[in-house]
């Protein structure tokens, strides 16, 4: 399969840059510089619209470019470190994790693992804590709880935590999914086609709240920690492919949180 | 600007959020798997790595980007509503282009994605093309944003889109290349962050505030929901079309 857009052409021995003895500069470091190149590439699309838009269609320059300038070094420098750190800890961490359950060979060990995984990572969430606040408030406006505080924010957690419980459920699935060797297109399939049945049952308010929940559960840290357990775990269990079988843990994290929101709306209706 | 409260109240915040996944795993890999780390000093490092990475990126995302995203996203759509722009779909014209635009733009910068595209390039064995996925999930969610855009200004009933979108995403499973369709999936999934979120969540909320008939509390969720169906499609199929294509050249 070849699904390369992009493969850079051998460069012949006579053009390759000759090393220079001299102080010789840390492999850290080099990455670290590579990385960042990387970042700015990544980042030139987001400042290209903002310039677009500010400059030609609202016809305004930013007026403190100093900071805006200094805001773009730290994302650049940020996501630099945030790649090599993925390299260096999260990666390495979670397949040696996933390895290291495999060789023990406890199956609840592991289970258990796979849900503390997704319910801790969610349940703290700072994405997920502003929607569930808004969504309380969307429900005592529309008259679904009492609009008063102490019931609003009683309403935010439940939310909170039937989304954090959603996804580690999910992680439970999709660990389950890679030991028996299951294709996950009829698990992810049969899932949309339960939404698309709850959806026509739940309350409406809930639907577009459920569907949300569902897209901000997954954050940074923990998708590298998903993706490196699935991949690990595949990798270390004979006949599973890692390509085939290592992917596919984060579907069902954003899965199940709509049908369980959905269900929570139609339980409290 | 109070940088020095901006870089308190992240640190604090990103130590936070960072603790449950520390708390599970020294759990696990002391007490349940009872081993220790392989390399702890590479471990700690890339640890306190991803923390500042993390810390400086919201700082950076929260004093150059999302001030500059926001104020545009509530003048394009004050423009719009007043009509300079002329009617029918040209009043809504920039609107459409800069949903399309900070949707693909942000996705670019998604550093999970980052994370997921470069997982699935080392385990391939470079079969797989970490820009060209990334292009292709990009491109996946500025089709979906701008969409849900329409939505929200026509005021049309979510769960049409959404649904439309996984039947497609059902018809491209049955004839995609096998082993992309988990990455296909997790790609829905991994788009929409720490970037995007903040972004379109203002643009979404903004619109159905001030579009004449709209109810930000209906109308303002759900313009999220409409990344995920669409990179999965686009994903499935850019696989196809690599197929397709290298089984032709």
């Amino acid at each position: 399969m070849a699904l390369n857009f992009l493969s850079l052409p051998d460069i012949p021995p006579r053009l390759r840059p000759k090393l220079v003895r001299g102080p010789r500069i840390p492999p850290v470091l080099r990455d670290l510089a590579r990385a960042f190149g990387d970042s700015v590439r990544d980042l030139t699309p987001i400042v290209s619209v903002i310039a677009f838009f500010q400059i030609l269609v609202l016809g305004q320059a930013p007026d403190d470019f100093l900071t805006i300038l200094a805001g773009m070094l730290c994302v650049a420098a940020g996501l630099t470190l945030f790649v090599a750190g993925l390299e260096m800890a999260l990666f390495p961490l979670g397949e040696s994790m996933a390895n290291g359950f495999v060789h023990k060979g406890s199956l609840s060990a592991l289970i258990a693992f796979a849900f503390a995984l997704g319910f801790g990572t969610t349940v703290a969430e700072p994405a997920l804590i502003a929607v569930c606040a808004e969504a309380a408030r969307a429900a005592a406006v529309a008259g679904v709880i009492a609009d008063d505080p102490a019931a609003i924010a009683r309403y935010a957690l439940e939310l909170r935590f039937v989304v954090a419980f959603a996804v580690g459920i999910a992680i439970v699935i999709g660990v389950t999914r890679i030991l028996m060797g299951w294709p996950i297109h009829w698990l992810i399939i049969g899932g949309y086609a339960l939404v698309v049945m709850m959806t026509t049952l739940a309350p409406r308010e809930i639907i577009s709240i459920a569907y949300d929940s569902g897209a901000v559960t997954t954050s940074t840290i923990t998708v590298p920690m998903v993706t490196a357990l699935g991949v690990g775990l595949a990798s270390s269990i004979r006949g599973r492919n890692p390509m085939l079988d290592g992917f596919g843990l984060i579907a069902f994290a954003s899965l199940t949180p709509m049908i369980f929101v959905m269900g929570y709306g139609m339980a409290t209706n | 600007m109070d940088w020095a409260g901006l870089i308190f109240s992240t640190f604090f915040g990103t130590l936070r959020d960072v603790f449950p996944i520390v708390l599970v795993v020294v759990v696990f890999q002391f007490l349940v798997l009872r081993r220790g780390l392989a390399n702890p000093a590479r471990v700690l490092t890339g640890f306190v790595f991803v923390v500042l990475g993390i810390v400086l990126f919201l700082i950076g995302l929260e004093t150059a980007i999302f001030p500059l995203g926001r104020g545009m996203a509530e003048q394009l759509i004050t423009q719009a509503i007043s009509g300079v722009n002329g009617d029918g779909w040209l009043r809504y014209g920039w609107i459409y282009l800069f949903a399309f635009a900070i949707g693909f733009s942000t996705t670019m910068a998604e550093p999970s994605l980052i994370a997921v595209a470069g997982k699935a390039g080392d385990i391939s064995g470079g079969s797989v093309g970490v820009f060209g996925l990334r292009l292709a999930v990009a491109l996946g969610v500025a089709t979906g944003i701008t969409l849900g855009v329409y939505r929200i200004i026509h005021g049309l009933p979510i769960h049409w889109f959404i649904i439309a979108g996984y039947l497609v995403v059902v018809m491209l499973t049955a004839t995609a290349p096998r082993k992309m369709v988990p990455l296909a999936y997790d790609s829905g999934g991994v788009t929409t962050s720490t970037v995007t979120v903040p972004l379109v969540a203002a643009l979404g909320l903004g619109l159905a505030g001030a579009v004449p008939g709209r109810n930000p509390l209906i109308d303002g969720f759900g313009l999220i929901a409409f990344a995920a169906p669409f990179a999965i499609i686009s994903v499935l199929a850019y696989a196809q079309l690599s197929v397709t294509m290298s089984r032709k050249g």
